[in-house]
């Protein structure tokens, strides 16, 4: 647990010592708080039934800057240990296979997690200026916020997937966007092709992300997309280690 | 400390490690040589566990490196070639954050840096970033890396590569210091370092171990032992035709220089030719100012066993 913990807490500060992790702060904050303004003055133009929380979590500005963020935040986890050579040091070190993968995993979130409370001011502040409510219930900011953690971490564990597979960060930024905006355009599949199948639009209807926050950020919590993001980032984080474990059997 | 039993290490298309088999024993220094490629990497690669081996056995103090690792990797601390270290870290903080990962006790964990870079020399740079120090420096750092949680097995690759002479000089006394408490395989291009530091010397060439001795007794089981300079005042070709009828002379070369004649000759290890060239230089009448012979090296060693299959 010790090893565990030591590993957890240098892939954290290593976040914080590069200067990838502050512009992205920065430019999230200053796309999340551009989406914010513009879901505000939407919803002044005219009465709507749509809460703050939900106009926040369902505009396309949102959606892009969620889905270009997993790459930033997850490309360097292997790849620039396997560039650096560290990876040497690291794996000769008495630590665990599984250790050093949860650990990059948990420390991906873990940026990730603190990458989104600042979003929580927008709420707060807006409360506190209008007297009036954000959401419906305070089962909306914990749906939203559990998709969001939900979703981060299936779309993370892609990202470390994609990172295990090469020592080159461009290459694994570009195969996990890809592989991102490949499962999230499947989502909007009956929307693109108008006439799919009931079956077809039905499957893809649990990868859809805008859906499930559609519905989350509503307060609405519904089992089946928490089930279906926990298995994935098991399914994915396993097939990372097996990648990862797969270098001592190349011979 | 180290038993190695036919190490093959087989990469798509070539063998790196061809069935080699040995043993280093606890407190020994054993110097790792061979020529760039011959397979020295790979080697500490898989005895330190970084790396399965295609066949054969490796085990570290008792431990199986691949099927008890975690075990192994404890008594080992390994430096790797080009030393490659978290360049974001400060110098205490790298040490710190590797000791704990290697499992040193945590109330040793102070007393034990102190004493690592006091030991390394690091006292100036201990709260320097590791990416702002020289080439010297970090060496130094991975050497400290390697021992902080007081291994019984000390595998360094290549410990003075691209050091300057006085960094050399101070990188050998410490291993020699370090060989006092711990077993310690280095690989190294530099032949005197070996010769003075260590105790035994495992030669590898193309995958294999060709000669694994103490530095003095291959020196004198090497065939040519040493070179022989003569100048005699003649042709040189008469000097050469003359000195290459002697027993136990070979590998005669002659420049003439002016009036002179200058000559290089090898000899054979056992007999001392000295004495018979001055004879026959005198016998001939020609005016000797020089008669030097340089006893053999390692290098030679080195050179006549990694280069005698290629001729």
């Amino acid at each position: 647990m010790r090893v565990f913990l030591t590993l957890l807490t240098r892939e954290i500060k290593s976040y914080f010592y590069s200067p990838v992790a502050y512009v992205v702060l920065f430019f999230f904050l200053l796309l999340s708080g551009f989406n914010f303004y513009a879901g505000v003055s939407l919803l002044n133009r005219g009465p709507s039934d749509v809460t703050v929380v939900e106009a926040f979590f369902n505009t396309v500005i949102f959606w892009f800057g969620f889905v270009l963020l997993f790459p930033l935040i997850t490309m360097r986890t292997f790849s620039e240990e396997f560039k650096m050579g560290t990876i040497e040091g690291l794996m000769t070190a008495p630590v665990r296979d599984i250790q050093v993968v949860l650990a990059k995993f948990l420390g991906a979130l873990f940026f990730y997690i603190i990458l989104w409370i600042p979003t929580l001011a927008y709420f707060w502040i807006f409360e506190f200026i209008t007297k009036t409510q954000a959401a419906q219930a305070a089962g909306a900011y914990g749906g939203s916020y559990l998709l969001l953690l939900l979703m981060g971490m299936f779309y993370l564990s892609i990202g470390c997937f994609a990172s295990v597979l090469t020592r080159n960060q461009i290459i694994a930024a570009v195969v996990s966007f890809v592989l991102i905006t490949l499962l999230f355009f499947m989502g909007l599949l009956s929307f693109i092709v108008l006439n799919v199948s009931p079956f077809l639009r039905d499957l893809v209807g649990y990868f859809s992300a805008i859906e499930h926050m559609g519905e989350f950020s509503k307060g609405i919590i519904d089992s089946r997309p928490v089930v279906f993001y926990l298995s994935m980032t098991v399914l994915m984080l396993t097939l990372t280690y097996q990648v990862f474990q797969s270098r001592k059997w190349k011979s | 400390m180290i038993k190695v039993q036919n190490l093959t290490k087989r990469y798509a298309g070539h063998t790196a490690v061809n069935d080699i088999s040995f043993e280093v024993g606890k407190g020994e220094i054993v110097g790792f040589l061979g020529p760039n490629g011959a397979g020295k990497s790979t080697t500490m690669r898989i005895l330190s566990a970084f790396m399965p081996a295609t066949s054969g056995t490796v085990s570290v103090a008792g431990h199986d490196v691949f099927s008890e690792s975690l075990q192994a990797r404890k008594h080992i601390g390994y430096m790797p070639e080009n030393v490659p270290l978290y360049l974001d870290m400060r110098v205490s903080e790298f040490l710190r954050y590797r000791a704990q990962l290697k499992g040193l006790a945590r109330r040793r964990l102070k007393e034990r840096m102190d004493e690592v870079i006091d030991l390394c020399n690091l006292g100036d740079v201990r709260d320097k970033i590791i990416a702002a120090l020289s080439k010297g420096f970090r060496q130094r750092v991975g050497l400290a890396d390697a021992m902080i949680h007081e291994p019984d097995l000390l595998i360094l690759d290549e410990p003075t590569i691209g050091l300057d002479p006085n960094q050399i000089r101070q990188v050998r006394e410490l291993i020699k210091n370090l060989g006092k408490h711990h077993t310690i395989l280095l690989s190294t291009h530099i032949l005197p370092e070996v010769e003075m530091t260590c105790s035994r010397v495992l030669i590898i060439n193309k995958g294999r171990i060709e000669a694994s001795d103490t530095p003095k007794n291959l020196l004198s089981h090497i065939r040519s032992a040493g070179s022989i300079r003569v100048e005699a005042k003649a042709n040189a070709l008469e000097v050469a035709a003359a000195l290459e009828k002697l027993p136990g002379v070979k590998d005669v070369s002659a420049v003439q220089d002016g009036e002179w004649s200058v000559l290089q000759l090898r000899a054979d290890a056992q007999a001392d030719v000295r004495q018979q060239i001055f004879e026959t230089v005198v016998r001939n009448g020609w005016a000797l100012r020089e008669l030097a012979g340089s006893r053999a090296t390692l290098e030679d060693v080195f050179v006549e066993i990694t280069q005698s299959d290629d001729v």
